[in-house]
Order: C-alpha cells, then sequence, then structure tokens
C-alpha cells in the first residue's frame, strides 16, 4: 500500500499536499452484513481521489461513513487532524464536507438557483426575524450569498436554466445542479458519488472538465465514485479498489490497472 | 436561363443602366470606426454604449468607459507587438470584449478578421494561414484549444490573449496573455520614455489612429461558401461607415435605439449592426449572457431594431403553437379567435390602409388580451423595426409577425455589399419580394436572369484571390450576385427566385428550381430541412429533416413513443404525416405554371439531422447541395432506381470533431402528384 505524506506537484503543476482525511481500520455491518471490512486509507490535500470497485463493494457506503450517514462499529476518521470515532453529518458539513448523490437528491418543485441557494444555508447567520423582514442585514446578507451562487450559476454554465423547477431538467443538468449546490457550500472536500451515471459521451465530456476546474480553480480535495474506468483513469491521482467490502489496491491508476487482484475482482473470480 | 427572365415578364427598361454611382460623403475626421468611437465618447459620453448580462445582472458600459477600454488594449496589442497591417483573429461568442477587440485593432492600424466561434479547428486554421494571422483574441479554453492544436499550421500566429481564464492556468503562457493583462500591460506602459525621440506607446497609437483613413481596410469576413473554400472579403472603413449612414437614415436608426448582438460576429450582418450602425448612430448594444439565454435576455431588454433570420422567426412561431395546444381550451379559444382576426386586419392597420371602427375595436381587444403578452413573452414588444434576410420566409409567417403589429421587413444582401443590396420601405412590405434597391444600391439583371448591383459598400477584393474577385466584380464595379431573379415592373421591387447555378432543366426541360419547393415543404414546423433532387432527370425527389421539436411535441401527443431521433425519424405514422405535407406541397408547386414540374414524386426522412459539422450545411444554416449529393449518391438512386427501402450508413462528426456512424433502413415513399390534366380541368 502506497502512503504518501509529503506535498507533490503533479505534471500538470498541482499541488498535492498533506493528508487532509485519513479512514482507519473501518468496518461496518449491518446486522449479520458486513458492508466494509477493515479498510484503511488517506485523501490528500487538492487530489482527485477515487474509489472503485464492481458493484456492492461497498463505495456509497464508504462516502456514507465519510460524511456521516453510517457509523462504523469499527474504526477512526481523521479529518483536518481531528480523530473521531464517527463523523456526523452537521459536523461534517460545518467542516467543510460536501457531497452529491447517486440518484440526484434535489428539491425537484424549487429553481436551479433556489437549489443552489440552499447550499448556502450554513453560510446566512441572520435570525428568522431579520430573515422574515428581508431587510438591513438580512438582505445584505442574501445579496452576498447570491453573488457566490451567482458565480457557480456561470462556472457550471447554467444560466439558462436559472429559473426553471429542476424537475422539469433532463438528468445531465440535474446532476450539475446538484454539483453547483455541493459547490455552494465552498467544500474543502467533495465527495461525488457517480457524477457520470446514465450520461452520454458528451455530458461526461462536460462532467469530467468542471471536475478538473473545480480541482485547479477552487483547490477543492474531490473523492468520487465512478464506473466509467476511462474517466477515473484520466481524472485521478490515486485510486482506491474495493471488493466485497475490503480494500484490495491502492495507488496510482498505473499500478492499480496492472494489479492482478483488481483484474480478477472485475474479471469475477470466485472468492474463497 | 433565358426563360426565367422572359417568363418573368420583364420589360426592357429593367435592364437599362443607371449611369451614375452614388458617391456618399462622410463628414471630416469620422472616416474610421477608431474616429466615430472618440466622436462618441466626446458627445454622448454618458450615454450606455453595450450592456451585458453576467451574473445574472447586466453591466453597462458608457461610451466613455468603452473609448478607455478600448485604448487600453489597444496600447497592450502594440506593446505585445502588433503591427500597422497586421490581421487580428477574433473568436468567440458576442461579448462586449470582443468587440473592443476588433476596434482596438483597428485603432492599432490592424485589421480584425472575425471568425466563426463554432468552427472545427481545422476550418480555423485555414482562415489563419490564409489571412496570415499574427494575433488572436478569443473567448475561452475551447478557442484556446483549437488555436493551439492547429498551431503547427498556423506559424504566422504570435499571440493569443485570451477573456476567461478558467481552465487555462496551466498553459504555456509565454505568448499567451489574459485580456485584463493586456490591458494593465497598456496602461503601465503607456507613457513610458523609449529612448530619445521615440514615441511613447500613447503617441505612437495616437498617431495610427490618425493616418488611417477610409480606403483603408476596415475588416476581412471570411463568408462561408456554399461551395469550396471560404473567401476573405475585405470591405473598407468608407465600405461599412457609408452604409451604416444611409441604412440607418433609411430606417431613421437614432442613439435612442437599442440591439441585441446574438448573430455570430463572423456575419457581416452583425458587424454593421453592432459596430457599423451602432458606432454612426450611437445606440446601444446588448450581449446575451449565453447563447442559450438568449430568448430570455431579449424579454428583459427589448430590442427596438432587430434581425434575425428566417429560421429564427418560425422557430418562435414553433414554440408558440406548442405551447397553445398544451394551453387550457378558453386560452385556446381566445388565441384561435384573436389570431384569425389579427391576419385579417392586422397588415392593413400597420401599413396605415382603411380598417372599419368595429375591426379597430376588436383589435384593440387583441392587443390587450393576446398580441400585447404574445410580443411580450416572444420579447419583440418594442421591435420597430425588423429585418430578416438569408433565406426566403414563409408567406404565413411573415404575415403571424406583421398582423401582430411587428413591423417586420425582408432585406436581401450580401457579405460582398456590407449586407444591403434591397430592403422593404416602410409600407411596401410583401412577403413575396425583397424589396427596392437600399440608397445608392444600383441594380441590374443581366440576359441569363442573374442579379448585379453596385453601391458605396461595394467590396474591395477578395483577400489573396485575383481570381475569385475577377469572376465576381468586373472594372465598372458591378457585382455578380449568383441569384436568380427580376424586377417587378409594376412596383420595382426585386424577387429572387433561387441561386443561378441551383436553378436548372429537368429532362423535359421545363425549370427546376429546388429552393423554391424547398421553403414551401420548410414552412411547415414539422419539416426542419428539405433537399430536392431533379436537375437533369424526370422527376424530382426529395430528402426531408424532420424538426425535432414539433414532431416531438406530435408525438407526446400522441402517445408514440421513440428512443432516438433516428427511429422517430422512421416512424411509420411520422411517415405519413410528412407524405400529407409534401403531397400539399405538390399541389401549391402545380399551381405554378411555370415550376409544376418541380413536383415532389418520391421522398425519404433522413436518420440524421443535417449538420455543418458534417459539411452539409453552410455555418450560417445553409443546405450545402453539391457536397450532400455527392455524399448521399446511394440514397439518392435508391430514390430514383424504385427502391422501397434503402440502407443508409453515415460518417458523423461530434462537437468535439471525433467521428461515429449512424446506420438505418429507410423507408422510401411515392407521393401523390398533380397531373398537368387535372390542373387544366380546373
Amino acid at each position: 500500500m502506497n502512503v504518501m505524506t509529503k506535498p507533490t506537484i503533479t505534471e500538470d503543476h498541482r499541488t498535492i499536499g498533506d493528508v487532509q482525511m485519513e479512514v482507519k481500520n473501518i468496518t461496518l455491518r449491518f446486522g449479520g452484513v458486513t458492508a466494509i471490512h477493515n479498510t484503511s486509507f488517506n485523501i490528500r490535500h487538492g487530489e482527485i481521489r477515487a474509489i472503485i470497485g464492481p458493484n456492492g463493494a461497498g463505495k456509497t457506503s464508504m462516502l456514507n461513513v465519510i460524511n456521516g450517514f453510517y457509523h462504523p462499529q469499527e474504526g477512526t476518521i481523521t479529518f483536518k487532524g481531528e480523530e473521531r470515532r464517527d463523523m456526523r453529518p452537521h459536523i461534517a458539513a460545518t467542516q467543510g464536507i460536501a457531497r452529491t448523490f447517486q440518484n440526484v437528491a434535489l428539491f425537484k418543485g424549487m429553481t436551479t438557483l433556489d437549489n443552489i441557494m440552499t447550499g448556502r444555508s450554513l453560510k446566512m447567520k441572520k435570525n428568522i426575524f431579520w430573515q422574515i423582514l428581508y431587510e438591513g442585514p438580512a438582505k445584505m446578507e442574501e445579496i452576498e450569498n447570491r453573488k457566490f451562487v451567482e458565480t457557480i450559476i456561470d462556472f457550471l454554465e447554467i444560466q439558462h436554466i436559472r429559473r426553471m423547477p429542476v424537475g422539469k431538467l433532463p438528468y445531465g443538468l440535474q446532476k450539475r445542479v446538484e454539483l453547483g449546490r455541493a459547490l455552494a457550500m465552498e467544500p474543502e472536500l467533495l465527495l461525488l458519488d457517480e457524477p457520470m451515471a446514465g450520461m452520454n459521451v458528451e455530458e461526461k465530456e462536460d462532467m469530467s472538465r468542471f471536475i478538473i476546474d473545480i480541482n485547479e480553480e477552487f483547490g477543492t480535495t474531490i473523492a468520487l465514485i465512478e464506473h466509467d474506468m476511462g474517466v477515473v483513469m484520466d481524472l485521478s491521482d490515486r485510486v482506491v479498489v474495493l471488493d466485497h467490502g475490503e480494500l484490495i489496491a491502492d495507488g496510482t491508476p498505473d499500478e492499480v490497472q496492472k494489479n492482478q487482484d483488481v483484474i480478477d475482482a472485475y474479471l469475477g473470480v470466485a472468492h474463497d | 436561363m433565358a426563360d426565367l427572365r422572359t417568363s418573368a415578364g420583364e420589360t426592357p427598361c429593367i435592364r437599362e443602366e443607371h449611369v451614375l454611382t452614388t458617391e456618399i460623403v462622410l463628414p471630416d475626421g469620422l472616416d474610421t470606426i477608431p474616429k466615430l468611437l472618440d466622436r462618441n465618447a466626446r458627445e454622448f459620453g454618458d450615454a450606455a454604449a453595450c450592456r451585458e448580462k453576467e451574473f445574472g445582472i447586466w453591466q453597462s458600459w458608457t461610451w466613455a468607459q468603452v473609448r478607455d477600454e478600448v485604448d487600453q488594449l489597444a496600447l497592450g496589442m502594440i506593446e505585445l507587438g502588433l503591427r500597422e497591417g497586421d490581421h487580428v483573429a477574433i473568436i468567440g461568442n458576442n461579448r462586449p470584449h470582443l468587440y473592443w477587440a476588433m476596434v482596438a485593432s483597428q485603432a492599432c492600424g490592424a485589421i480584425p478578421v472575425p471568425l466563426y466561434q463554432d468552427s472545427v479547428a481545422e476550418e480555423m486554421a485555414y482562415v489563419l494561414k490564409h489571412c496570415g494571422a499574427r494575433f488572436a483574441v478569443v473567448e475561452d479554453q475551447e478557442q484556446v484549444d483549437k488555436l493551439l492544436e492547429m498551431s503547427g499550421k498556423t506559424p504566422s500566429l504570435k499571440q493569443i490573449v485570451y477573456l476567461d481564464p478558467r481552465g487555462l492556468r496551466k498553459y504555456d503562457h509565454t505568448s499567451m496573455h489574459p485580456y485584463t493583462d493586456v490591458q494593465k500591460l497598456g496602461v503601465d506602459q503607456a507613457d513610458a520614455i523609449r529612448g530619445p525621440k521615440k514615441p511613447t506607446l500613447r503617441e505612437e497609437l495616437d498617431r495610427r489612429k490618425e493616418t488611417a483613413n477610409g480606403d483603408d481596410t476596415c475588416i476581412i469576413l471570411y463568408t462561408s461558401g456554399t461551395t469550396g473554400r471560404p473567401k476573405g472579403v475585405v470591405l473598407s472603413n468608407y465600405n461599412i461607415i457609408a452604409t451604416a449612414k444611409t441604412s440607418s437614415e433609411f430606417d431613421h436608426l437614432s442613439s435612442k435605439d437599442s440591439v441585441l448582438a446574438y448573430l455570430p460576429m463572423a456575419w457581416v450582418g452583425d458587424f454593421i449592426f453592432s459596430i457599423g450602425q451602432s458606432y454612426w448612430t450611437g445606440f446601444c448594444v446588448s450581449c446575451p449572457e449565453s447563447p442559450e439565454t438568449m430568448h430570455q435576455d431579449m424579454r428583459e431588454i427589448g430590442p427596438t431594431y432587430f434581425f434575425a433570420p428566417p429560421r429564427f422567426y418560425e422557430g418562435l412561431i414553433t414554440s408558440v403553437a406548442i405551447r397553445m395546444e398544451d394551453a387550457s381550451p378558453l386560452k385556446q379559444r381566445l388565441y384561435k379567435y384573436f389570431m384569425d382576426h389579427a391576419r385579417a386586419v392586422g397588415g392593413a392597420i400597420l401599413d396605415g390602409k382603411p380598417v372599419g371602427p368595429w375591426a379597430r375595436v376588436k383589435y384593440l381587444l387583441g392587443s390587450i388580451l393576446i398580441y400585447g403578452p404574445l410580443k411580450n413573452t416572444l420579447g419583440i414588444s418594442r421591435v420597430r423595426v425588423g429585418y430578416t434576410a438569408g433565406e426566403a420566409i414563409g408567406p404565413e409567417i411573415f404575415e403571424f409577425y406583421r398582423s401582430l403589429g411587428i413591423n417586420l421587413k425582408q432585406l436581401y444582401g450580401q457579405t460582398e455589399a456590407a449586407v444591403f443590396v434591397t430592403q422593404q420601405p416602410d409600407g411596401e412590405v410583401r412577403a413575396d419580394t425583397v424589396g427596392v434597391p437600399s440608397p445608392g444600391v444600383e441594380i441590374r439583371i443581366d440576359d441569363n436572369g442573374e442579379v448585379f448591383y453596385r453601391s458605396p459598400g461595394v467590396f474591395q477584393v477578395y483577400f489573396k484571390n485575383k481570381k475569385s474577385t475577377a469572376e465576381t466584380k468586373d472594372k465598372e464595379g458591378w457585382v455578380a450576385t449568383g441569384d436568380a431573379g427580376f424586377i417587378e415592373p409594376s412596383t420595382g421591387h426585386l424577387r429572387i427566385i433561387d441561386r443561378a447555378k441551383d436553378v436548372g432543366k429537368m429532362r423535359d426541360g421545363s425549370m427546376f428550381a429546388p429552393k423554391y419547393v424547398e421553403n414551401k415543404l420548410k414552412f411547415y414546423p414539422n419539416i426542419l430541412e428539405a433537399v430536392v433532387f431533379g436537375d437533369g432527370r424526370d422527376r424530382c425527389c426529395a430528402f426531408i429533416n424532420i424538426d425535432l421539436t414539433a414532431v416531438g411535441n406530435w408525438a407526446e401527443r400522441n402517445n408514440i413513443t421513440y428512443g432516438s431521433y433516428q427511429e422517430l425519424a422512421g416512424h411509420e405514422q411520422v411517415l405519413a404525416m410528412i407524405q400529407g405535407h409534401v403531397e400539399e406541397v405538390n399541389e401549391s408547386v402545380a399551381r405554378d405554371e411555370m415550376l409544376s414540374a418541380c413536383q415532389i414524386h418520391r421522398f425519404l426522412v433522413l436518420h440524421k439531422q443535417l449538420d455543418a459539422d458534417d459539411g452539409e450545411l453552410t455555418r450560417t444554416q445553409k443546405v450545402r447541395r453539391r457536397p450532400i449529393e455527392e455524399k448521399y449518391t446511394d440514397l439518392i438512386e435508391a430514390l430514383y432506381d424504385g427502391s422501397e427501402t434503402v440502407f443508409a450508413d453515415t460518417e458523423v462528426t461530434y462537437e468535439d470533431g471525433r467521428k461515429g456512424r449512424i446506420a438505418a433502413t429507410l423507408e422510401i415513399r411515392d407521393a401523390r402528384v398533380v397531373g398537368a390534366e387535372r390542373m387544366a380541368a380546373e
């Protein structure tokens, strides 16, 4: 297993820093089913980290552990130097972890703009009375946050659907709106659960470009689950491979591709 | 084509040549665009010169600010080594900064060459190499990538200036600069001492602005060309400014007008409207937030002077038709009732013709209930002068807008004429003519029926292409349009029939004018594009492209499921519907004595949309007949050999330049044609 800790400069001039998140010896069980078994890996500042594996390998469970949806029976999670038994969703959110979901989880009846604005709720500090009045400080706060949301709308090139209810949008655009909502939190660590599932080639290319740009422009660390191997190998700096809840490989895309265990897992060799 | 002329009932006086070419005299000191900008900054410095929607808010720049922006960029570009006579490629969507880059280039004594932003890398490389551009000012990473990809083929290109830095951070910046950095460089270095007797940057810029005059090249515009390689049309400052002056006067444009710049910057019309006329009269030009938000932005801006190709107007009507079908029964009935009334009297009211008082009251009521809200939704409430050009517009479409009270007119123009050849004056507007010669333009029809013109806007030469220049423009300045047409003796209006080279003969000698039939087909919302064949053959056949929006909506309402464009295009019921349209067109064509042989006997619905990326359409979305004929020889053969189906396997190009294939078995249908006997009996 490779454990890199020193800051490194990638071929494309990005800086990858210290360990930002460390998951150690995580075991997660649902009754008698072990979803994740004794798994450890880390995510470093500024990198694009992929989590891959066949269906049911425990990838989404892992993301849910990282942002506190699930509470593992064993192990620890260290984020920004603070070690916890398990993460809690509200702590994850306030600490700067944002995520998108495998099946889009937006407010279907609300517009793109409003959906992304909800991502700013943690940044809105004014109390409810000010907000009901919508005057003075509350208005200024709203304007300030709206400004930020507009930069995201511009960034993701979704100006044309600003006022559209998201339920009416095609799937690919909904995914983009969801990404926008996550970005509105100004996250330090962005978790993407299959950002390209169900997209056509062109949409995938667009999404890849957005992921790279987010990483480069904002310096956001990204951990993503993805099934399209081409995309994973092109985008990510390091890849974690899970199979049946266990970590079977961890390394650069090249190393992982050559790993016999990974090849077996994908081609379906019988497990003992 | 001689029969074309005679059958059109031409009288001898039409070929009589006018003696003089009208010389337009420009006021002193207003013979270049940068000089016009200086005047505007002086005279209406605080008025808005341009707007752009950014981050959801309209940002404005006054004329004085625009002048400063342009000067700063010009200084920076000189510092980067831009020389007089250099060519500067401009690539991107309509953005104020790119318009400023054009004017800044002119201020430096260089020549802007705008390119179509959706061109693939090779097309760009051809133009860049042909004009020898040393600088390029581009919008974003997409365009930078295309330039870098082709850098091996464009050795002359030295500097790239880009607007949007996103994604470009890690690129090699030795010969690439952010737009604002260039402006900053200009400001920082403007007054730096360069050594004894050497002018400072600012002095150098002032000198360059001062020495430029009306005879210098203003811009080179590459025509997309329905055939062959694009040609660079060289237009002088005099061409542009004289045309802007006369055309502004024709439609009484003033600094109070407002336009939306959304058509490609590489197209001559956009340059004339957004720079020529705007700088001449001082009106404000607004740029949409992105191409997709254009309709919304148009509603917000409410342009008073508006230009669009027929396609745009058709698209608006299609969207209205689709939404009305989903509306409540009451709304549908109101809409139908008042639209019928508008069709009956709206045009007459607009033209100031006598209309009864009761009809007027009803029209007023309609304005409150239907026409007003409809115009507002479409963003055309304030349109005072609207033009359509480029292709023939369907009479019903034309009348639709006029009946709503929109002063929609037609014009006929060319890049080579700096747009204007003929246009319709207020009160003389009809769907089937393109109007009378624009101010200062002379028209001549030659013995073959081809239209020629001569005007102050006539281009100088095709850049580095003496042969084509000689073929198009003669020594006396007459330019061949390549279009066949005639002048109506009674009204003096010009009527265009088709491209002169496309007008052919069928085997029995009768005339074949494909565009005429194609336009009739395209007037149906369900048909996006049609290509008719028949030159030198015994009957006509056609390719049809369905309109995915219209047919898709129709399919939804009729519970027809489909998984792709291809599946929908091949659906039994879609074919039956298209067949109905074709047969209706045949009946209408049969009524035209001269062209009754052009009825369509057999047709097929194509499995893919004709596309500019596949070389089937020009960048301005016109059908490229020859390439289509060559590409689909097997399909055409099947149309004529009586087969009932044909297998098509076609290469397609995706937007990023990669290739793929689409295969399908297409059904060929026979359409009923109306016999000469029946017509005679009627």
